[in-house]
Parts: C-alpha cells; sequence; structure tokens
C-alpha cells in the first residue's frame, strides 16, 4: 500500500465561518497502481492533492504514505518527504525561467545534497528519459508547451519518487502534446511508478486504471458506482 | 552555498538595471565614507609632515617669559646664564636625542651690510659646529666652519641661500668681506637647507609656523658671539630626536635639564620646548572630530541604501512567489529559501560597497585635486565599508528572507 487515508476531513476558515472542503475521505492506492481523480472545480480534488503531496495537514484522520504517519511530521520532515517521495507535476510546468532544461531538472538533487557531477549525469538520464537529450541547455522560453511539461515531469522522477502527483498535467497543453504527455505516463506507469493524476477532463482521465470521483468533498468509486 | 552566490549573481544580471538602482544608496553611502576617511587621513598626515617636517624631528629649545618666547630688550635677564659645558652634555646624553645643537639667536638683526646693501631683517645665529648637521643644512657653495674657524674666532660667516641672494645678487658670495655692527667678517660658504627639512607650506598658517625659517640668515661660530653681541642673547638648543613619537619627551626633558640654571624665579623665565608634535596632534584632533561628524551623515545614507535594498528585496519575493512556492514544493527546506534569499540580499549590497570602494577612491583623488589637499586611501576602511555593506545586506535582508521562507506553497503556487 504506498497510500492509505482514513476518514480524513479538511475545513477552511473563511472569515469566521468554518468551511468544510474535504469530508471523511477514505481513499488507497496499491504499489504501481495509476489512479485518476475527477472532479468538478471547488470539488476539494486539489485539496485532496494537497494532502497527498504533503504541502498540507488534513484538519482529522489518519493519512500514511510509503507506511509512515504524515499527521504527526514537521515542517522540515514533510519537506523531505517531498524531496524523496514524491515528483510533482503542474498545470503550468512551474520550470524555473532562467535556468536550462538541465538545471530546472537537477534542482531537486541539489536539494538532496547530490554532487554536482552526479547531478549533471542523473538530471541528463530523466531528461533522455522523456525524450529531450537534445534540449538539454534549452531555456524553458526556447520549448514548447509540451516539451517544459516532459521537462517538469523529468525533473518529477529525477529522484525516483514512490509516487508521481500530476494536477491538471494537459490542462494548459494542446490536444497532441497532451496526448504525448499520456504517453510518457503509460510507459511510466509499465515502468512500475505509481501515479495519482487530477484533471476534469474524462477523456484524459479514462487512460487511468482507476478512476475516482470526488463531489462536495466526497469521494465515489466509478467501479463502485457501476456494481 | 556557492550555487547560491551564483545563482544570486544570476539574478542580480538579470535585473541589471533595478539591481544597481537599488545598490545606489549603499554605493554612495560607502564612496562618502571611503573619501572622508580617505581625505582625514591624507590631511593628518600633511599636518603631521608639515609641523614636525617629514625627517626632521628637531625640536627648538627656546626661554620663554610666560607664554611667549623672552623678547631681548635688555639683553639677558637676571638670573639666566649661559648653559655650562655639563647642562649641554646632559642633553647629548639623553637616551633619545640623535644629535643637539646649542646657539644663539638674533631676529631682525640690524647693521648687516656689504658695500651699499644692508640686509634687512635677517636673522643672525651663533652657531656650534654640531648645528648645520642637526637642522639639516648643506653647503652649497664654498665650505662649512672648521674646528679651527671656532677654535681660533676666526671672524667668517655662513649665509643661508636666501641671505646670499639678498646681500649679493648676481655677485659671487665667496671671499667678500660683510660687516656685522661694523665688524669685518669673510663669507667662507653658502648653505641649503636639505630637502627633506624643507617644510610644506600651504596656509597662512603653515606660512606662520615657518615664516622665521624663511628669512634670510647669517651664521657665524658661536665663539665669536661675543664680539658682536656680547652676551645680550640666551642660549637656545635645537635636539633632533631618535624618532618623531620621541619628541615631546626629548623636549621636555631637554628644557628640564636647561632649567636648572634659572636663578630668577620672580619673572616666570624658563626653557620651553616648541612642541610641534603636540600641535599636529590637536590640530588632528580637530580634524578628526569635525570629520566623524561627516562619518555620521554618510553613515545614514548607508540606513537609507538598506532600507532601499529591503523594500526591493520585498517585492522581489512577492514577484518570485511561484518560484518560492515550486521551490518548497519539491523539498527544499524553509532555511535554504531563507539562505538563498540572505546570500542575495548580501551579495547585492557587497557589490554595491566594492562599487562603492571604487567610487569613494575616484572621489577622494577628484577632491584632492580640485581643493589641493592630500589623500591617503585607507586599507582597513576598505575592508570595513566591505564587510559592513554585506552586513546591511545581511541585516536589511532578513524580514524579506524570513517572509519567503515562510510562504506557504499551496497559496504560492496557487498564484499564477
Amino acid at each position: 500500500m504506498i497510500l492509505q487515508m482514513n476518514d480524513i476531513c479538511k475545513d477552511y476558515l473563511q472569515g469566521k465561518m468554518t468551511v468544510p472542503v474535504l469530508r471523511n475521505i477514505d481513499f488507497s492506492m496499491e504499489e504501481g497502481e495509476y489512479v485518476a481523480i475527477m472532479g468538478p472545480s471547488g470539488s476539494g480534488k486539489t485539496t485532496l492533492m494537497n494532502i497527498v503531496g504533503c504541502l498540507d495537514q488534513a484538519t482529522s484522520g489518519k493519512f500514511f504514505l510509503d507506511g509512515k504517519d504524515i499527521s504527526k511530521c514537521s515542517d522540515n520532515q514533510m519537506s523531505d518527504i517531498r524531496l524523496k517521495k514524491i515528483g510533482f507535476v503542474f498545470q503550468s510546468f512551474q520550470l524555473l525561467p532562467r535556468q536550462s532544461a538541465l538545471d530546472n531538472v537537477a534542482l531537486p538533487l541539489c536539494y538532496a545534497g547530490v554532487a554536482k557531477k552526479e547531478r549533471r549525469e542523473r538530471a541528463a538520464a530523466a531528461l533522455e528519459r522523456v525524450g529531450l537529450e537534445d534540449r538539454m541547455n534549452f531555456k524553458p522560453n526556447q520549448l514548447s508547451g509540451g516539451q517544459k511539461q516532459r521537462v517538469a515531469i523529468a525533473r518529477a522522477i529525477v529522484n525516483h519518487p514512490r509516487i508521481l502527483l500530476a494536477d491538471e498535467p494537459t490542462g494548459a497543453l494542446d490536444s497532441r502534446s497532451g496526448e504525448q504527455v499520456m504517453e510518457l505516463f503509460e510507459s511510466l506507469h509499465k515502468e512500475g511508478v505509481s501515479i495519482l493524476m487530477i484533471t476534469h477532463d474524462p477523456g484524459i482521465a479514462s487512460f487511468a486504471e482507476r478512476i475516482v470521483e470526488i463531489r462536495d468533498g466526497r469521494l465515489k468509486s466509478k467501479e463502485a458506482e457501476a456494481e | 552555498m556557492l550555487e547560491n552566490i551564483r545563482l544570486s549573481f544570476q539574478g542580480i544580471w538579470s535585473h541589471k538595471m533595478r539591481s544597481f538602482l537599488t545598490m545606489l544608496g549603499i554605493i554612495i553611502g560607502i564612496a562618502s565614507i571611503i573619501s572622508i576617511v580617505s581625505t582625514i587621513k591624507g590631511t593628518n598626515e600633511q599636518i603631521k609632515e608639515n609641523l614636525v617636517g617629514a625627517g626632521n624631528n628637531n625640536v627648538k629649545i627656546q626661554l620663554y617669559q610666560g607664554e611667549g618666547t623672552y623678547w631681548m630688550d635688555g639683553g639677558i635677564p637676571n638670573g639666566v646664564y649661559q648653559l655650562s659645558q655639563d647642562q649641554k652634555q646632559q642633553i647629548m646624553d639623553l637616551e633619545q636625542v640623535e644629535n643637539a645643537s646649542f646657539y644663539q639667536e638674533r631676529s631682525y638683526a640690524d647693521g648687516i651690510s656689504y658695500e651699499n646693501t644692508t640686509l634687512q631683517g635677517g636673522t643672525i645665529l651663533g652657531i656650534d659646529q654640531n648645528y648645520m648637521e642637526t637642522c639639516g643644512y648643506q653647503i652649497y657653495q664654498g665650505r662649512m666652519f672648521l674646528e679651527s674657524d671656532f677654535e681660533q674666532v676666526r671672524k667668517v660667516v655662513l649665509l643661508d641661500d636666501t641671505a646670499a641672494q639678498s646681500i649679493f645678487q648676481e655677485e659671487e658670495p665667496l671671499g667678500k668681506v660683510i660687516e656685522i655692527k661694523g665688524e669685518p667678517f669673510t663669507v667662507v660658504g653658502v648653505v641649503k637647507k636639505s630637502d627633506s627639512f624643507q617644510p610644506v607650506i600651504q596656509s597662512m598658517d603653515d606660512y606662520n609656523t615657518y615664516s622665521q625659517e624663511s628669512y634670510a640668515t647669517v651664521f657665524l661660530p658661536n665663539s665669536c658671539w661675543p664680539i658682536v653681541y656680547q652676551f645680550d642673547e640666551p642660549e637656545n638648543a635645537v635636539v633632533m630626536a631618535k624618532t618623531t613619537e620621541d619628541m615631546s619627551i626629548v623636549g621636555k626633558e631637554a628644557a628640564e635639564i636647561m632649567n636648572q640654571s634659572i636663578t630668577n624665579t620672580t619673572d616666570s623665565l624658563s626653557y620651553k620646548a616648541e612642541d610641534l608634535l603636540e600641535r599636529a596632534k590637536s590640530l588632528q584632533d580637530l580634524s578628526r572630530s569635525t570629520n566623524s561628524q561627516l562619518i555620521w551623515i554618510a553613515s545614514i545614507s548607508l540606513l537609507v541604501g538598506g532600507i532601499g535594498v529591503m523594500n526591493i528585496m520585498l517585492v522581489s519575493v512577492t514577484e518570485r512567489t511561484s518560484e518560492i512556492g515550486l521551490k518548497k514544493a519539491i523539498g527544499a527546506r524553509k532555511r535554504r529559501i531563507l539562505a538563498q534569499f540572505l546570500t542575495e540580499a548580501a551579495v547585492l549590497t557587497s557589490i554595491g560597497g566594492l562599487i562603492g570602494v571604487a567610487a569613494g577612491i575616484v572621489m577622494a583623488k577628484v577632491i584632492s585635486q580640485m581643493s589641493k589637499t592630500p589623500v591617503a586611501i585607507s586599507v582597513p576602511a576598505i575592508v570595513f565599508s566591505v564587510a559592513f555593506s554585506m552586513l546591511i545586506g545581511i541585516i536589511f535582508g532578513l524580514l524579506p528572507s524570513i517572509k519567503a521562507a515562510n510562504l506557504n506553497p499551496i497559496d504560492a503556487l496557487r498564484r499564477e
């Protein structure tokens, strides 16, 4: 079990009102699984993603990532978990504009204290894995949207994370580049990488092995509905 | 750390104009401090050099009545005698004394003439054999006094170049006979003060200090002195100290020895050293205290510069919110973000400090050219300035850096 959530609730304080965003979420993922979470905007899917990504703490409930109880972690421990166990892919790529593709990919290795030479080798290997070996020294503004997202994916996998979290990975891409990104996810999945993807696009969600729907802060599994 | 510094340079370089404007406050502050410190140091060195004379270290000890030099109207006052051989030897034997000479002096001497020319307002000195060496005179024409001149009381004189010029104009002075109060004296040589003993005169104050020395001077062997002036003048001393720092003490000790022979207690007569070093110090203190106020004013511009840095860093943190969010999301700890921004602020202000030092040196040179005052670049001041500007970066960068480090990555990433 790569990830397990028991009765997770998350409330936000809006002025003096407490707004519940996630309600009693029970969710788990097997190692190597490829899951899509679907839901309209405001359904709480991003909040769920933030909790899974150790960017946020749940208000109540238990959350285990790779067997570790995250609800008891300090800020620095959460940073280290994000560094070593999670790879993020964002809708808007989030590349550092002044750094080359190679430096962008090497950034997490830098935080992990990897020596410079090894950093370059591993970053180069990750770029090769996403098919951008000929774009290593390009700056983000010299790359197309699809290429940027592939650099971002290379950065996400360079530390060999336990799970890849993708938030609307094709949201800012045309359908052709979106397909390429999906093919890449597919092949990463085949290599055994666990992937959790958020999307509101059913077409993109259909690439996943399992689709979970979220609505008003509550989960319902597609399979469960079908039964 | 090196990585952070490299990134800082990259960041600064990519916003050249903004970075430069941010640094400007620091540059101006540091430049003013460097130029002020250089000017103070230059002025102080000049004051010391002017008053004390580089390579000279001479202290004059003269008879004073109260606060002023004794005015020899009616000859030597009662109770003051010529110095004994023993007193002279005691002074020569003082530990910090390099050389000493004893002489009689009459300023505004009259009755010095050659044919139809009369020397106006000259000074006559009756000197011993050490005088020329102690006071740094060199022979220019003819010869110095010989031991036999003193022993045989030969009526010979030496002229300094000013005196030779005004008495003889174009004529050859050597071998000519001049009259001093009707007594004939043969000119045996012309002397000149060697350059290192020449004071630098750049102001009215300097002029007053040295005016006496730039008058025409005629030298007699002291054994001849009574022929002209009997014993109308007290004996003075000029003592050369081994180092400039010894001058005050040497002057005091020599004056004390000379005072032993004064028996007159009613007219407040005493030998006193003309303490140039003390005067130099008080002048230096004066210039230092005026200028230290200037340094405080310059420091205010550093403060303003620091606030400017803080302001820009805060803007930069806001601008780079998503970058910070991303870095935190992929696993950078708070400390790393803090270090990154602190390094950036410190690098920024250090570069500002370096440019400021360069600008300050240039400014000091320009000031010295324009106002004809010397400057001396102070290395400790440069090191201090650069270190201090780095410190300003760290202090004023702290608030923005803490703000960056504490950004919530979720909020930071949401802002596009």
